[in-house]
């Protein structure tokens, strides 16, 4: 195992961050945590890469225990906080120098490494790393916390404020780093990207609600969910929650999703219901499972 | 040693990178020294005075004459009524007013007992009463002249002798503490807030997860430092030899351990700030309101330690700078060695080790 979480718990003052986790991710592994903003992921983040003790529970990284071998740990892990953590008054090259050095390397001997993310800022190398666009940056940050070829990396949000291209771009160079045999643990509040991971955790308020597969874990979605459309949103949302069949209902880009208490809906029924509360242009129609679906219902 | 040297360069990167520190680091000690230098000064030179001569007979034109080429005076106007005196002191282009009563050399002659009156300008209490004792003693001088003659029975003379600073000059004083309180500024202040800029960033947490060891990471903050402070420490001694011609009468070498002493202890003091202090601004403060101020108020810089209230006297002496004046003053002005100081120094000695023990055991190797 690469990473071995056995029922961690952390409390800031009366603040339960991380609550009785366990997980393992597997060497090579691509492991997401996803879950909101607060529900723990930097906490169990700062906890594996030895910043954090944790007040419960034993946990080890490449198979050094996070208390009593932290050095070996720090020796072996990148690590990428979720805030910007380069100098901004540095350029490009520097910083990357600057990481090289003080793990003892050289940026010549691990390039093949992190070749394919840093020659595309390249160009920019004398740049310094604060006038570089959202996007740059967090290439420059994976660089830097890949130049010492580390066995386990840790990005806590790393696609955080990145523009959709360069967040797809960013996971492809993820996927290519795990060829390489790097365990990656990566987290994220995008439900989307969950489904890139090999695994995935969905955590909520310092629980994990469930560990699986992607493909998986929207298997297990007990019912059908609809796609329901009308001329006014708002209204909808409310009629749905009046009907008397309604299980779940929430908003899901330009349409509400909606389950039913019943196996299946009759479709005719609940059109006649929502024209009765003075909706128009009704479209009701079954919809795939997603992720956040999944996350919704678990997380009720 | 190469990871080191690595971050050490990341550190003076840093420091030439951010013009504003820049400024602070190196225009700060020149404009200080030469503030305290020229400006702030105890001395009186070439003051304006007025005279109100109501005589206008020898002995007072002899008297103005002699006020008024010293060089502490010069004699702005003549006032020739009551009226005039207000209004020269309201506009405040005089500092003090001599009035000579009437039949002045008569009066000295015949009845062996005249009077001059001095009206000082008191609104600065320190500068009328230098005004007032250096006409007194003026005045005095010339009544010795025209008494050579005549014997008294008894005498007591005085004769003073400045020792140390013949010429009373108030640079000599200053540059020490100048010195003292820029190498304070500089070490202590600099390296607490280039730390907590780590951790308000967020790069600690990279530092900290990698296997620079703690001490390094201080070490490697500390150095540039170090040798700045040392260039500061050289740019004052030589600006105070060569502008303000204040002698070194012991030996450099001995100033420059001290110093470097000193800047240790500075140093040791800005890491144990960084190690209380989360944001670069509460760093910032406490360098300010727990160092600056101390050091400027209560080092013996400004007012002597020997007219504080005693328990500012009590805290003046776990204040290091206190030490480091007392030191370089017996070094520059005294021309003392090691073994005159040596108490001294071993007192700026244990504070060192004291902040740097205090330090470690602080030092975080995680968040929390």
């Amino acid at each position: 195992m690469s990473i071995s979480v056995k029922n961690i718990s952390k409390s800031f003052k009366d603040v339960t961050a991380v609550n009785d986790v366990s997980f393992e991710v597997k060497e090579g592994e691509l492991f997401g945590l996803i879950g909101p903003d607060g529900a723990g992921k930097t906490t169990i983040f700062r906890i594996l890469t030895t910043l954090l003790f944790a007040d419960k529970g034993t946990a080890t990284v490449a198979n050094f225990d996070v208390i009593e071998d932290y050095k070996e740990i720090r020796n072996n892990v990148g690590y990428m906080p979720g805030r910007f953590s380069l100098y901004q008054d540095l350029t490009v090259e520097e910083n990357l120098t600057f990481f090289a050095t003080i793990f003892g390397t050289t940026i010549e001997e691990n390039y093949d490494l992190i070749k394919d993310i840093y020659i595309q800022i390249e160009p920019f190398k004398k740049r310094r790393a604060g006038q570089l666009s959202g996007g740059m940056k967090q290439k420059l940050a994976l660089s830097c916390a890949l130049i010492h070829k580390p066995k386990v990396l840790f990005l806590d949000e790393p696609t955080t404020g990145v523009d959709p291209v360069s967040r797809k771009e960013f996971w492809e160079m993820l996927k290519r780093l795990q060829k390489k045999g790097i365990t990656i643990l990566v987290s994220t509040p995008y439900m989307d990207e969950a489904a890139l991971c090999d695994r995935i955790a969905l955590i909520q308020d310092g629980k994990i609600l469930q560990i699986d597969d992607p493909k998986e874990i929207v298997k297990h979605f007990p019912t059908t969910i609809y796609d329901i459309k009308a001329d006014n949103i708002y209204k909808l949302l409310v009629a749905l929650k009046e009907y008397k069949h309604s299980y779940s209902v929430y908003p899901f880009g330009e349409f509400v999703h909606y389950t039913d208490k019943r196996d299946a809906i009759d479709t005719k029924e609940l059109t006649l219901f929502l024209k009765d509360k003075g909706l128009n242009n009704i479209i009701i129609q079954p919809t795939e499972t997603t992720i956040e679906d999944t996350f919704m219902e678990l997380a009720k | 040693m190469k990871r080191f040297a690595g971050f050490i360069r990341k550190e003076f990167y840093h420091i030439f990178r951010d013009t504003r520190s820049l400024f602070i680091l190196f225009g700060m000690p020149i404009a200080q020294v030469l503030l305290f230098g020229f400006a702030i000064t105890n001395e009186i030179n070439n003051v304006d005075v007025a005279f109100f001569d109501k005589s206008k007979d020898a002995t007072t034109q002899e008297i103005i004459n002699k006020i008024s080429a010293s060089k502490y005076f010069t004699n702005k106007q003549m006032i020739t009524n009551d009226a005039e005196i207000e209004p020269v002191f309201q506009k405040g282009s005089v500092k003090a007013v001599l009035v000579f009563e009437k039949d002045f050399s008569e009066k000295l002659t015949k009845e062996n007992k005249t009077y001059v009156q001095i009206i000082t300008d008191a609104t600065d209490p320190n500068t009328s009463n230098t005004i007032n004792s250096y006409l007194n003693s003026i005045l005095q001088n010339y009544q010795l002249e025209i008494n050579k003659d005549i014997k008294a029975p008894f005498q007591i003379n005085s004769e003073t002798r400045n020792v140390y600073n013949p010429e009373l000059k108030s640079v000599f004083t200053f540059v020490p503490g100048v010195m003292t309180v820029i190498l304070m500024l500089v070490s202590a202040m600099m390296t607490s807030i280039s730390i907590t800029r780590e951790k308000e960033l967020g790069t600690m947490e990279i530092l900290l997860v990698s296997p620079l060891k703690p001490f390094q990471v201080i070490l490697g903050k500390v150095f540039p430092y170090i040798f700045l402070s040392v260039i500061n420490a050289i740019v004052i001694v030589l600006m105070s030899i060569f502008i303000f011609k204040m002698p070194v009468e012991g030996s450099l070498f001995l100033l420059g351990f001290e110093s470097v002493l000193f800047i240790i202890n500075a140093l040791s003091l800005g890491i144990l700030i960084s190690t209380i202090s989360s944001t670069q601004q509460t760093a910032m403060m406490i360098s300010l309101m727990g160092l600056m101020l101390p050091v400027i108020l209560l080092s013996g810089f400004i007012f002597p330690i020997a007219s504080m209230a005693s328990p500012l006297q009590v805290i003046s002496h776990i204040i290091p700078a206190k030490w480091f004046i007392i030191i370089i003053k017996a070094i520059m002005l005294k021309g003392v060695g090691l073994s005159f100081i040596w108490k001294e120094t071993l007192i700026i000695l244990s504070m060192t080790l004291f902040f740097i023990i205090v330090s470690i055991k602080k030092y975080k190797i995680r968040l929390e």
